[in-house]
């Protein structure tokens, strides 16, 4: 490995001008992997009306340097553009590491990217450390529905390159009294890419937007019995400061909408409290939410497979549960 | 007309998977596929553009012979035609080598509109090798496309909405272009006895590594920038808390115990 090629980055994401929590936490992940090979850590920022006092709390949280490419061009997430300003900078500096977030955007730009630099990506990966003989970083992740951990490795391209499940790390603490560079470098018009067009943008105020940022998820199943139960999740999610989630079933039925699948063919949740109400725990659900921090669940069958995964549970009818439940929170409350 | 390409995978059938221990890769002999279940609404999306606007619809996929049978059942459901790569070389590829070939493999089958995926294989669970083959072609790339509103044939364009975390976007891209599709686009329609009978009698080509001459040193394992270092299976059971309601009585106590509960780990 030489020596030069030894810098670890992480992509910030921002919307709006604010820069989205997913920042702070790959700072937390890439300051501990720069800090066992002595390295500098560097966030680097594509898109538009951040400011500079937004973009100091990269460094309070971590970052040695921040590279920031603005532009009313990068307003928008299109991924081609976005695409030719990381490979540019890369081709420039030469960084060892690149760590985005396993978000929708993330994900759609990292293999862009790799797939054109000619180097490993890892998705989704839950632990990363480094070999500090070789230099490689050893990348974790769940794969085939989370029956397996597999340890990843890119041994002769660089950069080495990985996304990271949001929510899987805390960000460190903010320390104003840490001290690093901004880099401003204006976008260069060869690299913007007019193809495609952003025409609209739907905020989504629905209750199932940003399941996977919850702390908290009061998912359905099949045992909800019908639609109009789900009120009863959406009364115990909003006393929790949750959202509500659904197995596939409740989906198909109609019950919930798709951006409330957790599971295999839907989404991977990491909350600190998942309660399963009428769950039977397949295996496509377990894999979902099975690395919950804290894991409820309340079913009818004393051999429900959700059981074998729960902190706390309860063989009961979830029609008798939750109303108890809900008035004893909000009993709370008052 | 418009040509659509629909690249899928066989995926072994859930909790039926086992692991080489020498290469850490996934052992597919004697393991039950079944076409990845995300990309029935990659078919599925391609079918309804075909009633809608006409179309022919290509299946593409890699992977060892017996793959065809997922080829047959996209051609019962309603595709046109189908085409397998697969070559001892392609062994164990990665998402970066796995797209080089199947990069490769569109640009042999030729002219075509649209390329369409399924969001991730539930088995590899990257999503990876879709935004990589768009990459590779440089065609415009949507991912996680909810819904296609409008294809305009005229002015070659296609309008989708793309979910995202914090909502949706309507997008335009020129044709050819390459979208891979989430579950919420349509429900998949079941083979029909046409279909059936069409991809009983349809002759599948097979690409090789040489048919499309492609450079060895980028194929299966040896050619992949990524290593599988280690695999192990994670302990899934938790000895939870476990109460029984049999009678009124017991509700109260099994919600006094989760509230104590709940509080000890400070989540209320």
């Amino acid at each position: 490995m030489s020596e030069k090629n030894t810098k670890v980055w992480t992509i910030a994401e921002a919307a709006n001008g604010k820069l989205k929590s997913v920042s702070y936490e790959l700072l937390a992940r890439g300051r501990s992997l720069a800090d066992a090979c002595s390295e500098q850590l560097v966030s680097v920022l594509i898109g538009a009306n951040v400011s500079k006092a937004e973009l100091t709390t990269l460094i309070q949280h971590g970052a040695d340097l921040v590279i920031s490419v603005q532009d009313p061009a990068l307003e928008a997430f299109i991924v081609e553009t976005y695409s030719n300003v990381l490979i540019d900078l890369v081709q420039q500096m030469k960084p060892n590491i690149i760590l985005a977030a396993a978000t929708n955007n993330g994900r759609t730009l990292m293999p862009h990217v790799a797939m054109r630099l000619h180097t490993g990506l890892t998705a989704d990966c839950t632990d990363l450390q480094i070999d500090l003989t070789t230099g490689d970083l050893l990348q974790t992740r769940p794969a085939i529905g989370g029956n397996i951990l597999a340890t990843i490795k890119t041994p002769n391209h660089r950069p080495q390159m990985a996304t990271v499940r949001p929510r899987s790390t805390q960000p460190l603490p903010a320390d104003p009294s840490r001290t690093g560079h901004i880099l401003q470098i204006s976008l260069k018009p060869e690299l913007v890419d007019k193809r495609v067009k952003l025409l609209s943008f739907e905020a989504e105020t629905a209750d199932e937007s940003n399941l996977q940022d919850s702390d908290v998820i009061v998912s359905g199943g099949r045992g909800m019995k019908k639609a109009d139960n789900f009120q009863l999740l959406h009364d115990l999610a909003s006393l929790l400061g949750g959202k509500v989630g659904a197995s596939r079933d409740a989906v198909d039925r109609g019950w919930a909408r798709y951006p409330q699948q957790v599971g295999l063919s839907g989404k991977t949740v990491l909350p600190k409290l998942y309660i399963a109400l009428g769950i039977s725990g397949a295996i496509q659900h377990l894999a979902g939410m099975k690395t919950a921090e804290t894991i409820v669940a309340v079913n009818t069958d004393p051999n429900a497979a959700i059981f074998q995964v729960v902190d706390f549970g309860i063989v009961g009818d979830a029609f008798q549960v939750l109303p108890e439940l809900i008035s004893r929170l909000e009993e709370r409350k008052s | 007309m418009l040509k659509i390409i629909v690249p899928i995978k066989q995926v072994p059938e859930t909790g039926n998977v086992k692991m080489d221990p020498e290469t850490g890769t996934m052992v597919r002999d004697g393991v039950v596929s079944i076409v990845n279940p995300l990309d029935l609404y990659s078919i599925e999306t391609a079918l309804m553009l075909k009633e809608k606007y006409g179309a022919t619809v290509t299946v593409l996929t890699m992977g060892p012979l017996n793959a065809v049978k997922g080829l047959k059942e996209a051609i019962a459901m309603g595709c046109d035609d189908g085409y397998i790569l697969s070559d001892r070389a392609f062994a164990g590829a990665d998402t970066w080598s796995t797209a080089y070939a199947l990069v490769n493999a569109i640009k042999r089958i030729g002219d075509y509109d649209l390329i369409l995926a399924g969001e991730r294989a539930t088995d590899g669970d990257t999503g990876q090798v879709g935004p990589n083959i768009a990459s590779g072609l440089d065609i415009p790339l949507a991912t996680y496309v909810r819904k296609v509103n409008d294809l305009d044939l005229e002015h070659k364009t296609i309008t989708v909405e793309r979910s995202v975390e914090e909502g949706i976007e309507t997008l335009q891209l020129p044709l050819p272009c390459l979208l891979t599709v989430v579950k919420e686009i349509s429900y998949p329609r079941l083979p029909t006895l046409r279909g059936k009978k069409k991809a009983k009698t349809v002759e599948i080509p097979v690409l090789t590594a040489e048919d499309l001459g492609l450079n060895r040193e980028f194929l299966g394992l040896k050619g992949s920038p990524t290593r599988v270092v280690s695999t192990k299976s994670p302990k899934v059971t938790r000895n939870g808390q476990m109460v029984t309601i049999k009678d009124d009585q017991d509700v109260i106590e099994a919600v006094d115990a989760l509230i104590a509960f709940l509080e000890e780990r400070q989540l209320i």
